[in-house]
């Protein structure tokens, strides 16, 4: 039990210094969300403004402008890492890599929860989306925002140190969250009433998806930083 | 690997080329049985005499359905290799992962273009947004498409090894979905069930499928071969480069030089002779 508990703590101290970083830097919210909005209101330009479209649509832009604006933040998590050899320094330091890697996703993780809610807030004001299942809206973003975060933590400590890290994050990591995306846009879709679909069964597939990303990505950390 | 025949700088032996002969040979045997000697697809409706089916574009079967499975097998070895290569950190199981994903990857394309080409008189329509299968195929070429540009990065050998066998054992994650969509997603696909398992077909379209199914084996097999000693040749090189490029440095400085540069002098130079 204490090993279980020494973990989350070697954890929760990863994700706290990542998001102190944050806090202190502020990239995320000074950079990464004003992005996020931008690109919605591009689609809105790109669509003609036209409110039913943007309604019937808003789930799928919502969640490529989430997927998009996450390039962003998994970039950012991973850059920290390579500046003043933290990473060697992390290497060094004796915390379980599995630790390291759920502390990273954490901090991505309550990043991305913010940039949902304000991409969120965006729907609700650009495109004049209603929300018919609240409940369904907040696990579905919460469980691909789980999934997002670890696939990103693990293809971002994958592509950290490689020269062309900003070109070959999207070709890796987008195909692997195309089903996240899939599934997402149609939990959301029965959330915001859009489409008649089982968004039940879609969020169901969130889950295995953010289950899978996090055991993979706490197995394969250790393998991707060791030196 | 090397055969008695083999010339150094080149990937052909004996067995490659008496291989690659048969391959040949086979894919003309194929190419007769599949235009010249099968019929096409046309059967009669019970009730209004009609004629219906696939007509010709069922020949595409013999090319798609072998592509299919050989990419599954090829993309298989893949993840198997990738699991030597974190397991036993040699360069014959990275070189065997490179080469079995890039020739999956071709298949995997070859298969998206030749069901494409398939889908137009039969689906009447190039590409089905809504095919589960189709999608998750995609998915899987795109997935190994970025395998591709990972292996394409300079960087530490040992260290791209150990990358690209986690991105290709998150990949192939996929292929179960990809194979088993059409069972799982019945009603949000075009494809149909495996006409093998139920055995509607018969005679000599089932001989020449079987058929198809060996000549791409020979050929994937071929392919496989040639890539792999490609790949070695390859690491042969580069290990060849960094070799000489230590003894050209070496060369540049005596070895007095250098004991200096260590810091070992003359003295301990003598003990350490014998």
């Amino acid at each position: 039990m204490s090993e279980v508990r020494r973990f989350l703590g070697d954890a929760r101290l990863v994700a706290a210094r990542d998001l102190r970083i944050e806090f202190r830097s502020r990239v995320v919210v000074g950079q990464v969300v004003p992005f996020a909005l931008l690109v919605l209101v591009l689609f809105g330009f790109a669509l003609d403004a036209d409110h039913r479209t943007l309604r019937t649509f808003a789930s799928g832009l919502f969640w490529v402008a989430v997927l998009l604006s996450a390039l962003l933040a998994v970039h950012r998590s991973a850059a920290l890492e390579q500046s003043d050899g933290t990473l060697d320094a992390l290497r060094m330091s004796g915390l379980p890599p599995a630790a390291l890697f759920i502390g990273k996703a954490t901090a991505v993780f309550v990043q991305l929860v913010v940039l949902e809610v304000v991409l969120l807030g965006g729907l609700l004001v650009l495109y004049g989306v209603q929300v018919v299942d609240p409940v369904l809206l907040v696990v579905a973003g919460l469980l691909a925002g789980v999934a997002v975060a670890a696939a990103g933590t693990l293809y971002g400590a994958l592509a950290s140190g490689l020269g062309v890290r900003e070109t070959l994050l999207p070709i890796l990591l987008l195909p692997v969250l195309a089903p996240v995306l899939i599934g997402a846009t149609r939990a959301f879709d029965d959330a915001l009433g859009a489409v008649a679909v089982d968004g039940w069964a879609w969020t169901g597939l969130l889950a295995v998806a953010a289950l899978i990303a996090t055991v993979v990505g706490a197995l394969a950390h250790g393998v991707l930083i060791e030196d | 690997m090397a055969g008695r025949d083999e010339r150094p700088g080149t990937t052909g032996s004996r067995g490659s080329r008496l291989l690659g002969c048969v391959a040949l040979a086979s894919l003309v045997v194929l190419g007769v049985l599949a235009f010249f000697l099968t019929g096409p697809d046309v059967r009669i409706h019970p009730t209004t005499g009609e004629e219906f089916g696939q007509f010709d574009a069922v020949r595409m079967l013999y090319l798609h359905v072998p592509m299919a499975v050989l990419m599954y097998a090829s993309f298989m070895l893949c993840a198997a290799a990738s699991v030597g290569v974190l397991v036993k950190r040699t360069p014959w199981w990275d070189v065997m992962a490179h080469s079995t994903a890039e020739v999956g990857t071709v298949l995997c394309g070859l298969v998206l273009v030749t069901g494409s080409i398939w889908g137009r008189p039969v689906w009447n329509t190039w590409w089905e947004w809504g095919d589960v299968r189709l999608m998750t195929t995609l998915v899987l070429f795109l997935l190994f498409a970025g395998y591709l540009a990972l292996r394409r990065t300079t960087t530490d050998p040992r260290r791209q090894e150990r990358q690209a066998a986690v991105v290709a054992l998150v990949a192939v994650l996929d292929i179960p979905l990809v194979n088993r969509s059409v069972a799982w997603w019945e009603n949000r696909t075009l494809h149909q069930r495996s006409t093998l398992e139920e055995l509607k077909i018969e005679d000599l379209t089932l001989f020449t499928l079987m058929f198809s199914f060996l000549t791409f084996g020979l050929v994937v097999w071929w392919l496989t071969l040639q890539r792999f000693r490609v790949g070695w040749l390859e690491r042969a090189a580069i290990d060849h480069a960094v070799g000489s490029a230590i003894a050209d440095r070496r060369s540049e400085t005596s070895a007095d030089e250098l004991d200096a540069a260590i810091g070992v002098t003359d003295e301990q130079v003598g003990e350490a002779s014998p």
